[in-house]
């Protein structure tokens, strides 16, 4: 076990950890923030990212103790006094879920691009999402839900 | 009613959907985010081996690990099954239907095949654990390939069945050979269609609660809490009566989850037999050999014409896998296309083969489209053969050969009671401005450039919203097709809607209050649509085959006819007028001539409730219950036109451009519907050029995480161009199901547009998916 403490959205957690646990499974199961997805082993489906100092990071290629000492914002912490996040209101606006899986991770990917000033275009904003997969909606409205988020047409 | 599409009315605009509120807010109920006081975690130890006989078990070291509380092998597990895990679909009389059971105890018969479990206090304990389980395996031959499956002296699957070959089903109009020995013209093509790994982005997950009395709640991700809840009678002898099965938010299916899988079975007998809540979730890797794949299937297809272009018969055999064992529908998925193998078109003769055939593999079942994608593949390929065998142009050999004329009843005996597929695709060729492309293509060809351009058309219908009863049953399906549904008026006027549907991204809960609040007259943010839990649901078919609207969304449109008749024998009563003389809209009724003379639905649902001065002999309460079971099945269609470029030198295909026109009758949220559009569409293409589940020659899935079997992401895919055209379907509301529809028509557009691209070097034929070694090889093979 090792002493760790991290910061959730806005909430310092001084947590004793196993070594090998990872950061998904310590919001998840430590944390209750069951708004972190795991929908793979790979790091390759980005439905667990969450945003560690602002960057979007997937929490299944991190370990817990390697979040000691970090900022770390998942989907709970992102609407503000009750108002979605521009992203999240975008994505209920284009209707950009269907089941709802990946969404949380792709939402944060998308907080991620825009902040970056990298969704600048619809290339751009495929390219910048390639690491959130979703089998739902073909990407077409997740898309059109970014764009209409950064202010950039498509 | 006010069911025609307007602005004045719910019922055909796009509705921001109800369901986005917890799930943006990542506050959604998957299975997974549920852990319950004593809860235990469950971990399956699975062969290694495609084909192997277990020579023993041991659960010492996993019994004395950390923090476990059982582990069990299959023989110790052999007493807790009342009956064999169900195949719901024995097709033929003479099918073979070996026994399948949670946990196998003699032979493992694929990669994955559970032998032994464990239960530990955490997640990471079990699996701990699981890994010291010490199983004495000798491996035996195994076959991943259903043709080789056939051959003699292939390896069984089921030794005591004798034979890989697990049905023939067949199909044939009276005078089809004749036709064929008649025709001008005889095209045949041979199709290799291979499996896809469904991949709903959440992984299956369970968690069983025993009760006090006996009785087990079960929440599952799953696509069909109802038949779980009987499924689970037949293998544990738990009576329905006593089995609350919940599906909560469910992260997509696209048929894998229409199944009740060994997991779910093993979870329900641990519970019972620890007494403590079970948990199961699978991994990623896990579920690409545990959860059900799709296709797999070898076609030849032939067409027999005219010179002229007049097909005049259809021949379709087929090989299809089922895998080592029979899921619930397994053997019925080819059957699910084996009526459409003559498409839009009006072919007068036709034969259907199917063989069902073992392998040691992953069993197959239903993956989006199930059996329609297989066969609309096949045709419309053929069709561009055709096309270009009598050099006659492709788009005309289509319309050339569509049916004019409806209700229409096809050479395989079903009735298609609407359509207009002219439209669809004049529709199409208005969007796509097939010149400017054309033109563009001869001069990329003109060029030699590198980078050569193709078009693909795919016209297609379907038969979906499974489905009428009577005729499942005569096709020895063993339930029915039937869905429900209540709406219940609370005294102080809002609505519960209960629906036997079990969505999972599909929006009921927007769409059905869109049907409730026009129909009622209420406001839509007055009703609260309920489902998935079968302590609320009782009565469901769930939802899989773009079945909820044509059959549980009409269901909901009868129980409002209900609640309109009750409600209005009460006004009738009240303000001492006859029925007749009352008039029923935007959720009042006023007698007639009399404007003033009014009471509000909302009134009529306190006074029934109050009960102080309702009809003589009439029960309290407004609430009514429809189950309609439907008389035919759904049948949208449409056209779709892909555009690619390929790349010559590297075989890389890129989409251009994709798009689709489609007739899913009268929309109701448009919004949504476009939405299961661009999804269909996006895993058509994924079949077309990237996915690919693979075995090697000894049954070894060589694709096993997302890292091997691709799955597109948002820069695979293009921005895609929709468009509707609209003919009614025979039904109240004239709703056609469009769950499938993409999926169905994609893949062959975008296969025939590769082809299209390389048709000038003589390139003819590539098969699924085109991924750039296949076309790169293509390319070589005419060049050489």
């Amino acid at each position: 076990m090792r002493s760790v403490a991290l910061t959730v959205n806005g909430t310092r957690h001084e947590l004793e950890l196993e070594p090998r646990e990872l950061l998904v499974f310590v919001l998840r199961e430590r944390l209750g923030l069951t708004g972190t997805n795991v929908g793979c082993d790979t790091s390759s489906c980005g439905a667990c990212t969450v945003l560690v100092g602002g960057e979007s990071v997937k929490a299944c290629t991190m370990l817990g103790v390697q979040a000691d000492g970090l900022e770390i914002t998942t989907i709970e912490g992102l609407a503000r006094n009750g108002e979605l996040h521009p992203v999240q209101q975008a994505f209920h606006e284009e209707h950009a879920l269907q089941c709802g899986f990946c969404t949380p991770g792709m939402v944060l990917s998308a907080v991620s691009l825009i902040e970056a000033g990298e969704a600048t275009d619809e290339e751009a904003i495929r390219l910048g999402l390639e690491g959130n997969l979703c089998r739902c909606t073909g990407y077409h409205n997740i898309v059109r839900a970014v764009a209409s988020a950064a202010g950039v047409s498509v | 009613m006010a069911v025609a599409e307007s602005t004045e009315t719910f019922v055909g605009s796009p509705v921001k959907r109800k369901e986005d509120a917890s799930l943006l807010r990542g506050t959604g109920s998957f299975v997974d985010n549920l852990t319950l006081p004593g809860t235990v975690f469950m971990a399956v130890v699975r062969s290694p081996y495609p084909h192997a006989r277990i020579t023993s078990v041991s659960l010492d070291a996993a019994r004395k690990a950390e923090g476990v509380i059982a582990a069990f092998s299959g023989a110790d597990l052999a007493g807790d099954w009342a009956g064999s895990m169900p195949c719901a679909w024995p097709v033929t009389e003479d099918i073979k239907m070996p026994p399948h059971f949670p946990l196998t105890s003699d032979v493992a018969r694929y990669q994955g095949d559970g032998v032994a479990v464990v239960v530990a206090e955490s997640r990471a304990l079990a699996k701990d654990a699981a890994e010291l389980v010490e199983v004495g395996y000798e491996p035996l031959d195994a076959i991943a390939d259903v043709e080789k499956a056939l051959e003699d002296g292939a390896p069984l699957v089921h030794e005591d069945v004798g034979t890989n070959e697990c049905y023939v089903w067949k199909l044939e109009t009276d005078d089809f050979q004749a036709a064929l020995d008649a025709a001008d013209v005889v095209v045949t093509r041979r199709y290799f269609q291979p499996r896809l790994i469904p991949n709903a982005m959440e992984p299956r997950g369970v968690l069983a609660q025993p009760g006090p009395t006996g009785d087990m709640t079960v929440w599952s991700s799953t696509q069909v809490p109802h038949v779980l809840r009987f499924t689970m009678q037949l293998v544990l002898g738990i009576p329905e009566s006593k089995m609350r099965v919940i599906a909560p938010d469910v992260g997509g299916g696209f048929g894998s989850k229409v199944e009740v899988y060994a997991e779910e079975y093993l979870a329900v007998a641990l519970a019972k037999r620890l007494g403590r809540p079970v948990k199961w979730t699978e991994e990623r890797a896990e579920g690409y050999q545990a959860t059900i794949h799709g296709r797999d299937v070898v076609h030849e297809l032939t067409f027999a014409a005219t010179k002229d272009g007049t097909i005049t018969a259809v021949k379709s055999e087929a090989l299809c896998a089922m895998g080592s064992y029979l899921q619930l529908v397994t053997p019925g998925i080819p059957l699910l296309g084996a009526w459409i193998y003559s498409g839009p078109y009006a072919i007068p003769n036709y034969s259907v083969t199917f063989t069902g055939v073992f392998t040691h593999t992953t069993p197959t079942d239903a993956y989006r489209g199930a059996g329609r994608p297989e066969a609309t593949y096949v045709l419309e390929r053929t069709m561009d053969a055709l096309a270009a065998e009598l050099g006659i142009d492709r788009v005309e050999l289509r319309r050339k050969n569509f049916v004019q004329e409806f209700p229409y009843t096809m050479a395989s005996g079903l009735t298609i009671d609407s359509g207009d597929y002219d439209a669809s695709l004049d529709r199409l060729l208005e969007l796509l401005d097939l010149p400017a492309i054309q033109a563009e293509q001869a001069e990329r060809r003109e060029r030699g450039d590198v980078k050569q351009l193709g078009v693909g058309f795919s016209t297609y219908n379907e038969m979906c919203g499974l489905a009428p009863s009577r005729i499942l049953g005569a096709i020895r399906y063993a339930v029915g097709g039937w869905d429900s549904a209540t709406i219940r008026f609370q005294p102080l006027g809002s609505v519960q809607v209960v629906t036997g549907t079990s969505p999972h991204g599909q929006g009921h809960e927007t769409s059905w209050a869109q049907i409730v609040a026009d129909e009622l007259g209420v406001d839509i943010e007055d009703v609260e649509v309920l489902h998935g839990d079968t302590a609320v649901s009782q009565l469901g078919m769930d939802t899989y085959g773009s079945r909820s609207l044509t059959v549980g969304g009409i269901a909901l449109w009868h129980a409002g006819q209900k609640i309109i008749e009750k409600a209005q024998a009460i006004v009738a009563h009240q303000l001492e007028v006859s029925e007749a003389d009352l008039e029923f809209s935007n959720g009042a009724f006023t007698v007639k001539g009399s404007p003033d003379r009014s009471m509000g639905i909302k009134d009529v649902a306190f006074q029934a409730h109050a009960a102080h001065d309702l009809p003589d002999g009439m029960e309290p309460g407004l609430e009514a219950t429809a189950v309609f079971d439907p008389p035919n099945f759904s049948w949208p269609a449409g056209a779709h036109a892909a555009v690619v470029e390929v790349d010559t030198e590297t075989g890389d295909t890129r989409l251009v451009r994709y798009v689709a026109v489609d007739d899913v009758g009268s929309p109701v949220n448009p919004m949504i519907i476009d939405g299961q559009v661009h999804g269909g569409i996006t895993q058509g293409i994924a079949a077309a050029l990237y996915e690919e589940g693979a075995y090697d020659e000894d049954a070894n899935l060589m694709t096993t995480t997302m890292t091997t079997y691709l799955v597109p992401s948002a820069a695979e895919v293009p921005s895609f161009e929709t468009d509707r055209t609209r003919t009614e379907a025979d039904n109240p509301l004239g709703v056609k199901g469009v769950g499938e529809t993409g999926t169905i028509a994609a893949a062959p557009a975008v296969v025939n547009a590769v082809v299209d691209a390389l048709s000038h070097l003589g390139v003819t034929d590539i098969q699924m998916p085109a991924t750039p070694e296949r076309v790169w090889n293509a390319i070589q093979e005419v060049r050489t």
